[in-house]
C-alpha cells in the first residue's frame, strides 16, 4: 500500500459525544483503480465508516486519522471539507427513493451539483446533466432529467444518484449498499455500471453485506466485525482462504451452487456485541470456535502473507 | 390541466352552493319563526312588513324564497337592511372588503417574514437559549387575545405615550384609503396589522421549527451535505422546500378566515371600516340580510383560498398533482 493510497483510514476511532464508542479501529486503504467491498452484518459500522470519511458527522467524536489524496481530513475545517464532498468524493446512499429531495426534477438536483463545484451556466450544466444520464443508460435521458425521482424507477432512479455522485468527476465514489433497494436485474446492471467506472480509474469503496455483490465487483474486501476491520486483502485470495474465523464463518453460511442441497447451512452461534458491551480482546472470540486464551488481549491487525492482513491471534508469528 | 381545473371549479362551485343553502336554511327557513319580521327588525311597521313579506317573496314556497334570496344577493345585489333604514347590504360589504384586504395583506406580510425568521433562527440553534427564548417568546404571542393586546397597543400609543417622539407618529384610530394618502394608509395599517400578526408569528415560527427539524433528518437532507452544499443552501433551499407544505397550507387557510372577517376583533378594536366590524355591527343589531352577505363573503374567500392552496400545492410537491388527478 504505497503511496498511491487514494484513501487511508488509520485507527479510526469514532464516539458519540457521552463517550460511547462507535467505531472501534477502522483501517483500511484504496487506491486508484481498487473497488474495496466492505462486508459486515447491519450495525457493524460500515456506513458510518463510510459517512465519516465525507464528513457528515459533525456531531461525534473522531480520532485517528483519515487521509484522501495524501491530506489528512481530520480536523480539516467543514469549508474545506465541503470544496472535497462531491468533487473529490462521492457517495451513493442505499435508497434513491428518499436520498433524493422528492420535490425537486433529478435534472435540477444534478445542474445543483456542478454549479455548485463549478462556475458553468445553467444549461451547460443542463448539458452534462443528460449527458450523464445518457452514459448511465437512463433512456431518453432529456426528458428523465426533467422528471421527479417519484416518476421513475427504482433502477432509474439509482442510475441518476450514480450520475449526480459522478456529475464532477469524483476520485473517490463511496457507494452506501446501493444495490439494496433493487431487484436481482437491476442489481446486476448498477453492478456492472460500478465495474466500469473502476475500470476508467476512479477509486470506488462498495459497502454491502452481500459476499455475492463483493466477488462480482470488487478488487480488494474489508470485513468488518463489530465495529473493527478483521480482516482486507484481494477478494480472490480472501475468498479462496479466508484467514480470519469470522470470515471463514460467513463464507460457510453463502448455500452452495451446485452439489446436495444441505439441510440446514452452518451459523455464528450468539450475537455480535453491543457497543457498549464489546469484549476487551478479540471482539469476535465469544463466538469463535478457535477461541484460546491469548483471545484475552485484541489482536493488532498484521500482515502474515503479501497483501493480505488479519487481525487474529492464529497468524501472530 | 384544463380539465381538472374545469374540475376544480366546478366543485367550488357545489361548495359554495350548498353553503348558501345551509346559510339560507338557518336564517330564514328555521320553523317556527317568522323571517320577515326578523328582517324588518323590531318595532317595524305592519306597511313595512307587509312589503319585505311580498318582496321577499315569504308567502310563496321554500325554493321560491330561496332563489328570490340569492338573486336579491348576487344578481340584483339590492338586499336591503331594514334595520339600517334602507341601506343595501351588498354595496356596503364591497367597500368594507379593501379595508380588511389592506390589513390582513400587512399583517400577512408581517406574519410570514417574521415567523421565517424565528423559525428558522430556532430551528438553526435549536436546544439553545436563543432557541427557547424565541420559543417562550412565541408562545407568549400565541396566547395574547388580539383584543387585550391591541387595547393596550392602543392605551400606549394613543394616550400615555402618543406624545413621546416613539408614537408621534401613530395616526388616530381609522382607516385612510390608499387612493387619497399611500403613506397615511401604510401608517393606519401598521400597529393594527401587527397586533393581528403577533399570535400568527407565534403560532408559524413553531410549526416551522418544528417541520424544519423533522425534514433535516431526511435523508435527502444528508445528500444535499454529500453534494457540497453548505449550511445556508442546505437550510433554506432543500430544508424549507421539504417543510414548507404545512406552512403553505396553514396559511393559505388563516389568511382566507381573515379576509372574510376574521380579524373581526382587530377591526373593532382600532376601528377600523372592515367586513369584520361589519359584522360585528350586524350581529349587534340583528341585522339579518347583513348578516347574511357577510357570512356568503367569507364562505366565498374560504372556498376560493382552499382551491389556490390546493393549486399550491400542486406546485410545491408534484407528487400531490398526480395523487389527487390520478382517478
Amino acid at each position: 500500500m504505497g503511496a498511491d493510497a487514494l484513501l487511508k483510514l488509520h485507527h479510526l476511532h469514532l464516539e458519540l459525544p457521552n463517550g460511547t464508542p462507535l467505531l472501534e479501529d477502522v483501517s483500511l486503504t484504496v487506491r486508484r483503480g481498487d473497488a474495496l467491498g466492505v462486508v459486515g452484518e447491519s450495525g457493524s459500522g460500515k456506513s458510518l465508516t463510510a459517512m465519516s470519511v465525507m464528513g457528515l458527522l459533525p456531531s461525534l467524536k473522531a480520532s485517528g486519522s483519515i487521509r484522501f489524496e495524501g491530506r489528512e481530513l481530520l480536523g480539516m475545517k467543514d469549508r474545506e471539507w465541503r470544496r472535497l464532498r462531491g468533487v473529490g468524493m462521492a457517495m451513493i446512499f442505499q435508497d434513491p427513493m428518499t436520498a433524493f429531495l422528492p420535490v425537486r426534477s433529478i435534472g435540477a438536483q444534478i445542474d445543483e451539483q456542478i454549479r455548485l463545484h463549478e462556475p458553468v451556466s445553467r444549461r451547460e450544466a443542463r448539458a452534462r446533466t443528460v449527458a450523464l444520464l445518457g452514459r448511465m443508460g437512463v433512456p431518453d435521458p432529456e426528458a428523465a432529467a426533467k422528471r421527479y425521482p417519484h416518476q421513475l424507477s427504482g433502477g432509474l432512479r439509482q442510475r441518476a444518484m450514480i450520475a449526480m455522485a459522478l456529475s464532477c468527476d469524483p476520485a473517490l465514489l463511496i457507494a452506501d449498499e446501493p444495490t439494496t433497494a433493487l431487484d436481482v436485474t437491476v442489481q446486476a446492471q448498477i453492478l456492472t455500471l460500478l465495474c466500469e467506472i473502476r475500470a476508467s480509474g476512479a477509486g470506488v469503496m462498495l459497502i454491502t453485506h452481500d459476499m455475492g455483490v463483493v466477488a462480482q465487483t470488487c478488487t480488494h474486501v474489508a470485513v468488518v466485525y463489530s465495529e473493527l476491520v478483521v480482516e482486507q486483502g484481494p477478494v480472490a485470495a480472501v475468498m479462496a482462504r479466508p484467514l480470519h474465523p469470522y470470515t471463514q464463518a460467513l463464507l460457510e453460511a453463502i448455500p452452495p451452487l451446485d452439489g446436495p442441497r444441505p439441510d440446514a447451512l452452518p451459523t455464528i452461534p450468539g450475537r455480535p456485541p453491543a457497543p457498549d458491551a464489546r469484549p476487551e480482546g478479540c471482539v469476535f472470540a465469544p463466538r469463535c470456535r478457535y477461541v484460546r486464551p491469548d483471545c484475552a488481549v485484541r489482536p493488532a491487525l498484521r500482515e502474515p502473507e503479501e497483501g493480505r492482513r488479519v487481525a487474529c491471534v492464529l497468524y501472530d508469528a | 390541466m384544463i380539465r381538472s381545473l374545469a374540475s376544480r371549479t366546478g366543485q367550488m362551485l357545489l361548495v359554495i352552493f350548498g353553503i348558501s343553502v345551509l346559510v339560507f336554511c338557518i336564517f330564514f327557513a328555521t320553523p317556527g319563526a317568522d323571517p320577515t319580521a326578523r328582517i324588518a327588525g323590531r318595532g317595524a311597521s305592519p306597511q313595512v312588513v307587509e312589503r319585505i313579506r311580498a318582496e321577499y317573496g315569504f308567502d310563496r314556497p321554500l325554493p321560491v324564497q330561496y332563489v328570490k334570496m340569492m338573486e336579491k344577493l348576487f344578481v340584483t345585489r339590492d338586499l336591503t337592511s331594514f334595520v339600517n333604514h334602507g341601506q343595501r347590504v351588498v354595496p356596503e360589504v364591497l367597500q368594507a372588503a379593501p379595508v380588511t384586504l389592506s390589513l390582513v395583506l400587512w399583517a400577512a406580510f408581517f406574519w410570514v417574514s417574521g415567523s421565517l425568521v424565528f423559525g428558522i433562527a430556532s430551528a438553526v440553534l435549536r436546544d439553545s437559549w436563543v432557541d427557547r427564548l424565541l420559543m417562550v417568546l412565541g408562545l407568549i404571542g400565541l396566547s395574547m387575545p388580539v383584543f387585550w393586546l391591541g387595547e393596550v397597543v392602543n392605551l400606549v400609543t394613543q394616550s400615555r405615550w402618543h406624545d413621546t417622539f416613539l408614537f408621534r407618529w401613530v395616526p388616530p384610530l381609522g382607516y385612510v384609503p390608499f387612493s387619497q394618502s399611500p403613506w397615511g394608509w401604510a401608517k393606519a395599517l401598521f400597529l393594527p396589522s401587527l397586533t393581528l400578526a403577533v399570535c400568527f408569528i407565534g403560532l408559524y415560527a413553531r410549526v416551522l421549527r418544528s417541520e424544519l427539524l423533522t425534514a433535516m433528518g431526511e435523508d435527502a437532507i444528508r445528500t444535499a451535505r454529500a453534494k457540497g452544499a453548505g449550511p445556508v443552501r442546505v437550510w433554506l433551499w432543500h430544508g424549507l422546500r421539504l417543510s414548507w407544505l404545512s406552512y403553505v397550507s396553514l396559511f393559505g387557510l388563516d389568511f382566507a378566515q381573515l379576509l372574510g372577517g376574521g380579524a373581526l376583533l382587530t377591526e373593532v378594536v382600532f376601528a377600523m371600516p372592515g367586513v369584520g366590524r361589519l359584522t360585528y355591527q350586524a350581529l349587534a343589531t340583528l341585522d339579518l340580510p347583513l348578516i347574511m352577505a357577510t357570512v356568503m363573503y367569507a364562505a366565498v374567500f374560504v372556498v376560493i383560498a382552499n382551491a389556490l392552496v390546493d393549486g399550491l400545492y400542486a406546485l410545491l410537491d408534484p407528487r400531490i398533482m398526480e395523487g389527487r388527478h390520478g382517478r
